[in-house]
């Protein structure tokens, strides 16, 4: 059997409920795991190892006196350091906020404190969310458990590393442009952007407003439904957020997908695919034909202009997001500076990494004047005509299928100076977050020992229909690899 | 007479009267504790977003209608994007190309008769906190540090911006007058310049009279009370026709009313050269008034100040000027009219208000809601003396007392003893004494001298210490010396 730090967590609530296990020994389980192998993978940011001593003893004194137990109770998770948890630090991978300790919880942090969450850390991410590698952290990489000379995939690199190394058995992260679906590809796990709207962001620190999603990282489709059915909801601190009757995700899970129309957007099978990632995404969708589901070419054409909209609207938003760490009242301050226009500058220089400088440069420039109109008024356009793709595409399909990274992890290092590469590794992932519609990205194959994933697009709201659809063809295809970080680490 | 003729736009800004701020639920009343009324929220804390407080929509669309601007259906926020260590998040939401209500209009009663103003706009916003510099201007600009209370960050705040349809300091004046009324009577906001809960901002140019091209304009901020924009405007426009009388021409800038100075300053122009970079603000949705809202909130709009100043001169024989007056602040207006349904005379009323009291209110620097006496009291005051208890001048000190102390009149008329004398046998007594002690003043009324009257009533009024029935003593006085003897 599987140690207990390598299960799903359904399968661990199931054994806690049976009495077969205590919520401490996970616990004590994914501790020793994270004894052994975070020095290699920097998951991490912060560990709480309070909170979680914590909410393990409430959860067996729960199990004991025959209480029901909550739903996250017991399970370890990660937690994306992008999300507000109250007196813990929240870095948001950033010098700005090292010692920025939240006054309040998000939303969903809220809502799964309700349910007993058992938060073994804050994960590692790249600042402010920003960045496919996670390599922009101001607390050093993250490194891919599969190939610890590669990258996680970023953001969220350091809730997927976490996952998959054992270091926790199911993450939060948030995707603003991939930053779940790309690291939960490279890592080998199942990642769900929720459609805009669907789960709360209050609390989760704004990158991009129009775009920020919060969803979950998990080993398989069974455990992404659990989690996103105790964060999705409405919330009246969020004003974007959808006001939906949350249906039974796990309910969902059952049933085939004989008859489902399958559309391959192909705009995003062209160029840039490693050989692998296309067998790989090929052979699954011959798999879906062999369930009974009509695959068939789409097109978004205007897909292709997806990646140059996002690069002016993520930005502009963050200009204007991160305006607020300046010094004045929390977080890092710079000293030295003589007037107050220095200490600004001063502590934004000191406080902000080389990529979010960049992001903040290019935004202020999309949105001054005399430039606003033919960046960001541009940028809105494309966006629209994109949305109206996916609303035409939806017309003929159930779903639509691509990769969800056009290669698999890549190394450390390797497109560190070229920014413009790095952003073409969000290149299937993108169109989803201007469009607000939900995705899903599971575990398809292997090229050269690393996994390859498959991404899932929905209707809006349809989270359902994903859910089904990714069951199913996890279920045909098996895929049962896991890393091994430790290996060499043991003398 | 000056060949130039200004030409004058004014930007309103005033705190709009909801309990809690603009997107959280913090208090929004004035003062406090330093920083006591902040929440995540309006300290702009990582991760928080803003919920927009409907009834902020509901005051400001009430004060749009009022101001005859038609609501949009469909409006939104913008950031408005620049760095003060005084807005939270660095960036301030407002309304920017799709503002609440547009295209409005006052028509404001001047002495020199009605003028039309359009108002360009009415839309929302979020106040800032305050800085307090430390430093021997107050200004930022070489302060040792600064001080931040975020207690008025978030409050909500509707901007009013006029069409450059004014064209004197007095017509500046008297808009941001009518506006204060007409707010007060929404019960929108409470206008008190002195908390800052409405400011003014002016545009001001200068052009050839009868010339219709705007000249350069200068934008003067800084003006916290009526006498400050009126002065400001008054040196504003010296200044500028100094300048192109001489041949020089204005420079478009933002200037600082300096009261202690009575001028405006240059504003340091690299300081405030802002490009706001306004986007629309992805955390809020688009607000979407349906149509029975807006009915809803124009059917519940109360009587405006120039419906009132009609009413009080057609309904209460008014003279204009006083209903003028009595309508430039919604608590005089009601001052006056409930004393006036307790029966008093209304022009009696007016003439107490305009006179004594607000000789009082000036007095003291205080609003007429301050004062000790109620409309009740002053209605039984008048009545005292229509019913020819105390004189008219005894009135005076009798309304003194009632300042001072908020006693019935009743009271201290009868407290002190000094009803008004109009027992003849009492009075003529007096009258005799007055007669024998002024022969010479006798002798000329009867040589013809009609005004010899006026003195020998005085005596009378002096030895009877003002309470002797005036009117009743000039009768009997000529009585008396008109009888042959």
């Amino acid at each position: 059997m599987d140690s207990l730090y390598n299960l799903k967590a359904w399968e661990l609530r199931e054994m806690l409920l049976g009495g077969e296990v205590s919520a401490e020994e996970v616990l004590g389980s994914v501790r020793e795991r994270v004894s052994r192998v975070e020095d290699r993978v920097n998951a991490y940011i912060t560990l709480t190892e309070e909170e979680a001593t914590g909410a393990v003893k409430r959860a067996d004194a729960q199990l004991k006196k025959g209480e029901t137990l909550g739903a996250a109770a017991g399970l370890p998770m990660a937690v994306k350091d992008v999300l507000c948890t109250r007196g813990i630090r929240t870095t948001c991978g950033s010098h700005i906020l090292e010692d920025f300790i939240p006054v309040y919880d998000a939303t969903v942090i809220e809502a799964l404190r309700r349910e007993g969450l058992t938060m073994v850390g804050k994960a590692n991410m790249d600042e402010f969310a920003m960045g496919s590698s996670n390599e922009n952290s101001y607390y050093g990489p993250t490194h891919n458990p599969w190939d610890l000379e590669r990258v996680p995939g970023g953001s969220s690199g350091g809730p997927a590393a976490a996952v998959a190394a054992g270091e926790a058995v199911w993450a939060l992260g948030s995707d603003t442009g991939g930053s779940i679906r790309q690291p939960a590809s490279l890592c080998g796990l199942v990642g769900m952007k929720p459609t805009y709207g669907l789960v709360s962001r209050y609390g989760l620190v704004a990158f991009a407003s129009s775009l920020d999603q919060v969803g979950p990282i998990t080993r398989d489709v069974r455990d992404c439904a659990v989690l996103l059915s105790l964060i999705a909801g409405h919330d009246p601190f969020d004003s974007t957020s959808l006001t939906v009757e949350i249906p039974d995700y796990l309910a969902a899970l059952q049933g085939d997908i004989k008859g489902l129309r399958v559309g391959v957007p192909r705009e995003l099978m062209q160029e840039g695919l490693t050989p692998g990632v296309k067998k790989a995404v090929t052979d699954s969708l011959r798999l879906c034909e062999e369930l009974g589901a009509q695959v068939t070419e789409a097109t978004l054409p205007h897909v292709d202009y997806a990646l140059s909209a996002y690069y002016i609207i993520a930005p502009a938003e963050a200009s204007s997001n991160l305006a607020r760490y300046d010094g004045v009242r929390y977080g890092f301050r710079a000293e030295g500076g003589e007037d107050m226009l220095e200490m600004y500058s001063r502590t934004r220089a000191q406080g902000f990494g080389d990529e979010v400088k960049r992001r903040i440069m290019l935004g202020t420039y999309a949105l001054s004047a005399g430039y606003y109109e033919a960046y960001y008024g541009q940028a809105q356009k494309v966006r629209t005509l994109i949305l109206n793709d996916f609303r035409a595409a939806f017309e003929d399909f159930d779903v639509l299928v691509s990769p969800t990274s056009p290669t698999p992890a890549f190394k450390l290092g390797e497109k560190l100076d070229d920014p413009l590469t790095m952003y073409m590794s969000d290149v299937c992932t993108i169109p989803v977050n201007l469009a607000g519609i939900p995705a899903i990205s599971i575990p398809c194959g292997l090229e050269g020992g690393l996994p390859v994933g498959l991404q899932i697009m929905g209707k809006v709201l349809d989270e359902t229909t994903l859910l089904r659809v990714a069951r199913a063809v996890e279920e045909a295809l098996d895929f049962k690899e896991k890393p091994q970080p430790e290996r060499g680490v043991e003398p | 007479m000056s060949s130039y003729e200004a030409v004058i736009g004014l930007e309103i800004h005033a705190e709009l009267k909801t309990a809690s701020k603009m997107f959280c639920s913090c208090d929004a009343s004035f003062g406090g504790e330093p920083n006591a009324k902040t929440c995540p929220v309006c300290l702009g804390h990582p991760g928080v977003l803003p919920v927009l407080n409907h009834k902020a929509v509901e005051l400001a669309a009430r004060l749009a209608l009022a101001l005859n601007c038609s609501i949009a259906p469909y409006s939104i926020y913008h950031r408005k994007n620049y760095f003060y260590p005084d807005m939270p998040k660095n960036y301030q939401i407002s309304q920017y190309d799709l503002p609440l209500g547009v295209g409005g209009y006052l028509d404001q009663e001047m002495d020199e008769g009605p003028i039309h103003i359009g108002i360009t706009r009415v839309h929302l916003e979020e106040d800032t906190g305050k800085s307090i510099h430390i430093s021997e201007s107050g200004r930022i600009h070489g302060a040792e540090y600064s001080l931040e209370d975020f207690n008025r960050a978030g409050v909500p705040l509707v901007e009013i911006v006029s069409e450059p349809d004014l064209r004197t300091p007095e017509q500046a004046r008297t808009f941001v007058q009518e506006l204060k009324s007409i707010m007060e009577h929404l019960e929108v906001s409470d206008c008190k310049m002195e908390e800052g809960s409405l400011r003014c901002d002016a545009n001001i140019s200068l052009r050839e009279a009868g010339s219709t091209d705007l000249g350069v304009k200068t934008e003067v901020k800084n003006m916290n009370s009526f006498r400050a924009l009126f002065r400001a405007l008054e040196y504003e426009i010296e200044r500028q026709e100094e300048l192109l009388t001489s041949g020089g021409e204005v420079v478009q800038e933002t200037r600082h009313w300096d009261a202690d100075a009575n001028a405006t300053m240059p504003l340091r122009t690299k300081e405030y050269a802002y490009d706001y970079r306004y986007f629309p603000e992805p955390d809020l949705v688009p607000l979407e008034l349906d149509q029975g809202f807006i009915e809803e909130i124009e059917a519940g709009l109360p009587e405006l100040p120039a419906d009132r100043r009609k009413r009080f001169i057609e309904d209460l024989d008014l003279p204009a000027h006083d209903a003028g007056l009595l309508i430039s602040s919604k608590a005089m207006g009601d001052f006056f009219e409930a004393a006036v349904a307790e029966g008093a005379d209304p022009k009696a009323v007016s003439n107490w208000m305009m006179g004594e009291l607000s000789a009082y209110l000036n007095a003291q620097n205080i609003e007429i809601g301050e004062v000790s006496i109620t409309p009740v009291q002053m209605a039984a005051m008048i009545a005292l003396v229509d019913e020819g208890v105390i004189s008219g001048k005894i009135a005076k000190s009798v309304f003194e007392e009632m300042l001072a102390s908020g006693e019935d009149p009743a009271r201290i008329v009868e407290r002190k003893g000094i009803t008004q004398i109009s027992d003849e046998e009492e009075i003529s007594q007096v009258i005799e004494e007055v007669i024998g002690e002024n022969p010479k003043s006798v002798e000329d009324y009867k040589g013809g001298k009609q005004k010899a009257i006026g003195f020998l009533v005085g005596q009378v009024m002096r030895k009877t210490k003002g309470r002797a029935n005036p009117q009743l003593v000039n009768e009997m006085l000529r009585k008396s010396l008109d009888e042959p003897g």
